[in-house]
């Protein structure tokens, strides 16, 4: 295996959330991301999945330095990007990329398809020719499926499906070493989803980029990664290469948050065992003490409340933070 | 076989701008007490305003034609009036986004306690028991305290929940729910299903359940009706459809949705995008994504034909090869 | 129609707003912009369109006429002295006023004073407006309380007295007019600009610009200005009516244009003295005064409904 060339260690985003206060307001960090660390490798695709308010769009978004971190290191091909000033991140953003969730309003609604697939290249290619640039637009526009002769149409004129592939084509036109996916196929049909990540895992292959690709829908997740991430809370619960982890899921989250997807088959959807989770997500500005999950946990005991569980390893490529997972 | 709803040559058509566009065409569809049927399609497929011409919630710009019978009473000529009377009462509907279909400056117990006084003339206090009873049956802890709370206090699968027993109040006789669960997460979206399988088996009611996601009509639907640009094209018992499509739109359906309990290798897709309602192709509607296309898809439009089983389907592909 | 399904339950929502009507014709290449959709939807507002026109032809012939009445605005006719009916024959189309005056002659140069009002003075609130409120909206924290707490103490000053003590201190001059009028009415432009900006800001194709490696000035150059064009043009619609409309209440209070120049406002003061006598003095202007507003606000309305039809 190469050299990690993503390296996050104990990664924090807490944003001030003002709870009080007349004049002078009181603020309470909201931990949306609090300790996560992890590696990606070249040509490698991590999910990270969680529920909603788990943090995982966050931390797409710092990975990036769209969001500033609170603490903790991105390093990225050996530089700490959480070190660097506006110019140096503006430089190192070449190399990542990312696809957002709603495909329409990840698009400036004044601007052309040809225009927006462009942007990057007038940022970060300033002396190609106009001729240039049109050329590596239709190449790109081809290469994701979209027809070149559209480059003058505007995002309203285009379905949602083909909005994700403008997306995806500005990430890629660069030919970028990461991408990070924010729900890239959330809002779209089924029919299209399918194909917009057959489309990523293409381009992932031709181009040997690492994916980081941050969804809530396991299934999706299960067919594009190598390794997955589970976040509850803006915390890890359990990271590890994506056979073991739907084969033999340690937390106690992610084995109800697997039996909780429904399956499209009735006999089997109807006859499984399903880990009911009681009650909701505890508010991310209070959270629960030690372990965040153990409200809702049903191995929940007393070491819980008291002591923050460690990822420990749990088998070959598996990390798990529960101090019970062995029971 | 007693159908509570039936829906009878159904088409609903919206005047835009742009023209006019057919979002339901021609749609026929039957429930029974105490069966779910589960209506699958993607957006713009027109399952929603289906029900929403039932309910007499289409927007302004909309005109429905054919017939909606709930018994013997005709729900698409019926005065609003008359419709008041029965919407709350005998068909009630649960909506995709508790947030937005609750009112936001009321109390719970008043929303849930209204329905009541306003269909069945209880008094207050009568309501507000009865609302408590009802939030305990959709087991909403400390229900008492949850009553004078107001939507924006509780989350989002409680506030599902409060949909589900509002819904409930007066033990209708069809239930519609329109994406029940879409806009939950996946352990609450559990929960709702739960209650929702529990709601079917112990009140008799006849429920119909749109939705886009497959997995959750699986797991709760008896029949299953497919729709795809305003027209049925297959229906079915859940087990037939599931098991053996016969319809290329579903079979496609079917084999793109990713899951959980089976490794695929790459996905398969259903080509080209989901069609544009103003401007729809010639004959069947699916022709230009179908697989099995021939010549006779592009001039013709399949209608639903019975098959042996029970089970229906709108399109060509069996007759031709059978002539073949 | 949309592809999310979260959108999906809107009854029509999703079938209302004009799609790509024909995106497989390969003759159609070239794209629809918003701009041209809009202009499109404003052709169709016959309302907005016949009330363009009418405002484009009020406005040459205000400016273009003078040319060929035989009157000019302040020569006044010793032959008359006195407010006189229409009369063919010495010229006065609209008849005199009290002074011997011609009435057509007056009524088109206040017409240029109410029009030139209207555009300059707006010209002036909306680049006061327009970069307060980007600057506001796009900055935020610090910069974005103090530029708002000062429109707020801008807002609360009584701001015909504040027009009334600039006109008695400095004099009445023309000029000085357009930007008294231009600095009261940026005050809502600005306001309008900052909540679209703030709006904008959180867009996610904002965020996709900066992770594309855009720099601030290049964001707000390409992607926050085109998009706040939409709501500033309407409001700029909406705000030259308002101001030629203060501009004749100051000249109907005597503080506007200076003798023997005139104005629509300063021009119906000088009716409703003699409306008794001859109510033509006051209808004309009036007559002229309102029509422009009216015209003004229609097709404000039109361009709010054209370019932004969600929201109606």
């Amino acid at each position: 295996m190469n050299e990690p060339f993503l390296q996050v260690r104990d990664l924090k985003v807490h944003f001030p959330v003002r709870t009080g206060g007349l004049f002078v307001g009181q603020y309470t960090p909201l931990k949306a991301v609090d300790g996560v660390s992890f590696d990606l490798n070249p040509g490698e695709t991590l999910g990270v999945v969680g529920e909603s308010g788990c943090g995982k769009s966050t931390l797409g978004r710092a990975v990036l330095q769209l969001i500033g971190a609170t603490d903790g290191v991105v390093s990225w091909l050996g530089t700490d990007l959480t070190s660097l000033n506006k110019k140096e991140l503006i430089a190192a953003r070449e190399n990542l990329q990312i696809v957002f969730q709603d495909p329409l309003a990840s698009l400036d609604p004044r601007m052309t398809a040809g225009d927006i697939i462009a942007e990057p290249l007038r940022n970060y290619r300033p002396t190609l020719t106009k001729a240039g640039r049109r050329k590596m637009v239709e190449d790109m526009m081809e290469r994701v499926g979209l027809l070149p002769r559209m480059i003058n149409r505007y995002p309203h004129e285009f379905s949602g499906g083909q909005c994700q592939r403008i997306g995806i084509a500005r990430a890629m036109i660069l030919r970028p070493k990461l991408v990070i996916c924010d729900e890239p196929v959330s809002a779209l049909d089924v029919s299209i989803q399918a194909q917009v990540v057959n489309l990523l895992m293409d381009l992932q292959r031709d181009f040997g980029l690492a994916l980081l690709f941050i969804s809530h829908d396991l299934a999706i997740v299960r067919h594009i990664s190598h390794r997955v991430l589970v976040l509850y809370l803006g915390k890890v619960m359990e990271l590890a290469d994506k056979a073991a982890l739907y084969a033999t899921p340690r937390h106690p989250y992610t084995q109800a948050l697997l039996s909780a997807v429904p399956i499209p088959d009735p006999t089997k959807e109807r006859n499984k065992d399903r880990i009911l989770l009681t009650g909701d997500l505890p508010s991310p500005i209070n959270p629960p003490s030690g372990c965040v999950f153990r409200t809702r946990c049903p191995r929940a005991t007393s070491v819980c409340a008291e002591t923050v569980p460690e990822l420990e390893s749990a088998g070959e490529g598996q990390e798990v933070a529960c101090h019970h997972w062995q029971d | 076989m007693t159908s509570v709803l039936e829906i009878d040559k159904l088409t609903v058509s919206f005047s835009t701008p742009d023209g006019a566009v057919e979002a339901v065409t021609d749609v026929s569809l039957s429930v029974e007490a105490g069966e779910c049927l589960g209506l699958v399609g993607e957006s713009g497929s027109g399952k929603s305003q289906t029900f929403m011409a039932a309910m007499g919630l289409l927007a302004d710009n909309a005109t429905a034609n054919g017939h909606i019978r709930l018994d013997s009473m005709d729900l698409l000529s019926a005065s609003e009036k008359k419709l008041n009377t029965v919407r709350g009462e005998r068909i009630a509907m649960i909506f995709q986004d508790p947030m937005t279909s609750l009112t936001p400056h009321m109390k719970i117990g008043r929303q849930l306690a209204e329905v009541l006084i306003e269909h069945q003339g209880v008094d207050k206090e009568t309501g507000r028991r009865r609302s408590r009873e009802m939030l305990d049956r959709v087991h909403i802890p400390e229900a008492e305290r949850r009553l004078d709370m107001y939507p924006h206090e509780l989350s989002g699968g409680l506030r599902q929940r409060v949909m589900i027993a509002m819904a409930l109040m007066c033990e209708p006789e069809v239930i519609i729910a329109d994406e029940p669960t879409t806009a939950l997460d996946v352990t609450v979206q559990a929960q709702i299903l739960d209650l929702l399988t529990e709601v079917k088996d112990d009140l008799g009611a006849a429920i119909v359940l749109i939705t886009h996601d497959l997995g959750v009509v699986a797991g709760l639907a008896d029949r299953v009706a497919v729709m795809y640009a305003g027209r049925i094209v297959e229906q079915g018992t859940v087990a037939d459809i599931f098991a053996a499509p016969t319809h290329p739109y579903t079979q496609g359906l079917l084999a793109c949705t990713p899951r959980l309990d089976v490794e695929t290798e790459a996905l398969v897709t259903i080509a080209g995008q989901p069609p544009n309602l103003q401007n729809l192709p010639s004959g069947c509607s699916f022709h230009p994504r179908c697989p099995h296309v021939f010549d006779r898809c592009k001039a013709e439009r399949p209608s639903l034909e019975n098959l042996s089983n029970g089970q229906a389907k709108a399109c060509f592909r069996a007759a031709q090869e059978a002539a073949e | 129609m949309s592809d999310a399904p979260i959108r999906d339950s809107r009854p029509g929502a999703n079938l209302s707003v004009p799609n790509a009507a024909a995106l497989d014709k390969a003759a159609d290449v070239e794209g629809r912009s918003l701009w041209q959709d809009a202009f499109r939807r404003l052709q169709a507002n016959r309302a907005a369109m016949i009330s363009a026109i009418v405002l484009i032809v009020m406005a040459f012939v205000c400016f273009v006429g003078p040319v060929l009445v035989p009157w000019s605005y302040e020569e006044i006719d010793w032959d008359i002295l006195e407010a006189t009916p229409p009369n063919f024959d010495t010229g006065h189309y609209l008849g005199t006023d009290s002074l011997g005056r011609d009435l057509l002659a007056r009524i088109l140069q206040g017409g240029q004073v109410s029009f030139l009002v209207g555009i300059l003075a707006t010209s002036v609130a909306l680049v006061i407006g327009v970069t307060v409120g980007a600057t506001a909206g796009f900055m935020g924290g610090r910069v974005d309380q103090v530029l708002m707490r000062f429109v707020d103490v801008m807002y609360a000053v009584p701001l015909m007295f504040f027009i009334i003590i600039l006109m008695v201190v400095f004099g009445r001059n023309f000029y000085l007019m357009f930007l008294a009028i231009g600095f009261v009415e940026w005050l809502t432009m600005s306001r309008i600009v900052r909540g679209q900006t703030l709006t904008l800001k959180n867009k996610e194709f904002i965020e996709a610009a900066r992770a594309s490696g855009g720099s601030t000035a290049s964001i707000i150059a390409r992607h926050i200005i085109p998009n706040v064009l939409g709501v500033v043009i309407v409001y700029v619609t909406l705000t030259i009516p308002q101001v030629i409309l203060l501009e004749s209440f100051l000249s109907f209070l005597g503080l506007g244009v200076q003798p023997p120049m005139t104005s629509w406002g300063a021009l119906i003061a000088e009716g409703a003295q003699e409306m008794e006598i001859t109510p033509r003095t006051l209808i004309l202007p009036a007559v002229c005064l309102s029509t422009t507003l009216f015209c003004f606000n229609f097709l404000g309305d039109g361009l709010r409904d054209a370019l932004d039809p969600k929201d109606r």
